[in-house]
């Protein structure tokens, strides 16, 4: 099989998602149907058809420098789970020397 | 450095672009705002949000390709590069992997030996800053995200650097760029330019690169030439009694004057890049790219080489003053005054820069307008005052923002230039000192200055040096005979 119960389990562990026994079982199943799919959609000759990296057709999206109203500090803590007066807060992410 | 070796550096420099909103909203993106203030649903990462380019941020990146001589990529994508860490709020950086939009490129820098050496542009590419993480709050780690989404051009090299002074030369040559260009301030201590290197060591003649390290956190020129060398030394160490090195992330440490190995969590790297649904690809076809590059200024290279042939300027003088493009400009308006290039480019680096080092001021900020710097130039080159007087009022020209012309009238500074007068001055001097002008006769010819410094005293300073020195001199020899 293409992927291995490792590669879920390290693939869960980079998005931060932890997962019970039978849930790793079938995502490592359903990651597999998908990636055989994808060895299907391999047979196709591709070689001379750029790579398309958005399915809209847009090009240059673009907005000018011009500047716009940010919103009040109290409105951006709003959903924060732990703040302080202006600062979200959030755990320790480095140890101190 | 120990000769058996070699080092191979690579450069990684990120330039915060002077624009005046964020790089996918319009929040700004002032420097000092109170935390959280310039803050929108987009920068914050909120679900749901669409992020819209901006188009300086792509004029700037093609600008800075073109001065580096960059191969414009016509079509360049924007990527997430996904990773977990509190100053990130949607959990990924949008950034550009596969399609950057500028490839291929070099610079020339000069080497204290005199040779030129050519470092290559790997790429540049256009991404959003992070927001400022602050640590030292006991438990806890508290979160700005004015930052976020600050917009940047990070610009790497090829493995092409060998010495510290080169990785020096290289900033350094970057940093006018970007300033000439207008792009970025430049300033590293605050953060505007930034530079992280991977250093490894191998022997000489050997082909294959050794293992690398990550350093960062050098943030001044100096600490970067510093940090190398410091770097450089623990590898040559370790290789020399037969160890391995480590491949790890290493935060150069300027208290301590030593490297020391970043702390975090420990995951390996594995950013999942892919191309960014929520945009589109940008695309600079060739009339968009002469669009921007007909705002590309001289540069300095280009600058320095003009002024040594436009006005037979020395080399040295002639880097000095395009060290910057202020500086440059400055130049080039004291000479629209005065046609004594020479006595310019000298004023400027001598008088000029002393201020402006000693106060640790912008030229931009130095109270002398070019045009009364030229004036008083012209006031010496005209006999009407003296280099002496000159010096003077140039303080005063710096304590009132006077025009030359006015202090020397107001101050009744004007040289003095009637023989008679001087003559007479002359005379009295020679009298009231007529021991010292026996210790000349006999041989003792430092006297000379003594005499003339009295006489300048006796005028005030105003009398021209040259027509006492020759009074004086025609005198003494006719006592002498």
């Amino acid at each position: 099989m293409a992927v291995s119960r490792e590669d879920v389990e390290n693939i869960a562990k980079l998005a931060k998602l932890k997962f019970t026994e039978d849930e790793l079982k079938n995502l490592t199943r359903d990651m597999n149907k998908i990636l055989t799919y994808m060895d299907k959609l391999n047979e196709l000759d591709t070689d001379n058809v750029e790579p398309l990296s958005n399915p809209i057709s847009n090009e240059n999206v673009l907005r000018e420098d011009k500047l716009e109203e940010s919103i009040p500090t109290e409105e951006a803590l709003k959903n924060a789970p732990d703040r302080t007066d202006v600062f979200f807060r959030v755990p320790k992410v480095i140890s101190k020397e | 450095m120990n000769k058996k070796y070699e080092a191979v550096i690579g450069l990684e420099v990120h330039a915060q672009l002077l624009t005046n909103t964020k790089i996918f909203c319009g929040c700004s993106t002032k420097f000092g705002n109170p935390p959280n203030s310039n803050v929108c649903p987009v920068c914050l990462g909120h679900p749901g949000v669409l992020p819209v380019l901006n188009k300086k941020v792509v004029e700037f990146s093609v600008l800075m390709g073109i001065a580096v001589n960059c191969r414009i990529n016509e079509k360049s994508i924007l990527a997430r590069k996904n990773y977990f860490y509190p100053d990130l709020p949607k959990g990924y950086q949008i950034s550009q992997y596969e399609k950057p939009i500028c490839e291929h490129g070099y610079i020339f820098v000069d080497k204290s030996d005199g040779s030129q050496k050519k470092i290559r542009i790997k790429r540049i590419h256009m991404e959003e800053d992070a927001g400022k993480l602050i640590h030292d709050q006991g438990y806890d780690t508290f979160v700005d995200a004015n930052r976020c989404g600050t917009p940047l051009i990070e610009i790497v090299t090829e493995p092409d650097i060998n010495t510290p002074e080169e990785a020096y030369l290289y900033l350094n040559k970057i940093k006018q760029i970007v300033t000439y260009l207008g792009i970025c301030d430049g300033n590293m201590e605050e953060g505007s330019l930034r530079c992280d290197a991977n250093v490894s060591v191998r022997l000489k003649g050997e082909e294959k690169l050794g293992t690398k390290t990550e350093v960062k956190n050098m943030n001044s020129f100096r600490f970067v030439e510093k940090a190398l060398e410091y770097e450089i030394e623990r590898q040559i160490d370790i290789l020399d009694s037969g160890g391995k090195i480590v491949q790890q992330t290493l935060l150069w440490n300027s208290d301590l004057n030593k490297i020391i190995p970043m702390r975090s969590k420990e995951e390996a790297h594995d950013y999942r890049y892919f191309p960014d649904p929520d945009l589109v690809p940008v695309v600079v076809d060739e009339n968009w790219k002469s669009e921007i590059a007909k705002s590309l200024p001289e540069l300095p290279d280009k600058r320095r080489t003009r002024f040594i042939q436009q006005y037979i300027l020395p080399e040295y003088d002639a880097g000095v003053l395009t060290s910057s493009k202020q500086l440059a400009d400055y130049y080039e308006d004291v000479i629209k005054e005065t046609k004594n290039y020479k006595a310019a480019s000298n004023w400027i680096m001598v008088d000029v820069l002393k201020i402006v080092n000693e106060e640790k001021i912008d030229i931009k900020d130095f109270r002398i307008p070019p045009q009364n710097l030229g004036k008083l130039i012209n006031l010496i080159d005209n006999g009407i005052i003296s280099g002496k007087i000159a010096k003077e009022i140039f303080l005063e020209m710096l304590r009132t923002g006077s025009d030359p012309e006015k202090i020397v009238k107001e101050k009744n500074l004007i040289q003095i230039t009637d023989v008679d007068f001087i003559n007479s001055t002359i005379d009295d001097v020679l009298n009231n000192n007529k021991s010292q002008v026996e210790e000349y006769l006999s041989g003792k010819e430092k006297v000379m200055g003594f005499l003339v410094g009295q006489i300048m005293k006796a005028t005030k300073g105003k009398a021209s040096p040259q027509m006492v020195n020759e009074i004086l001199r025609s005198k003494l020899s006719s006592i002498k005979n």
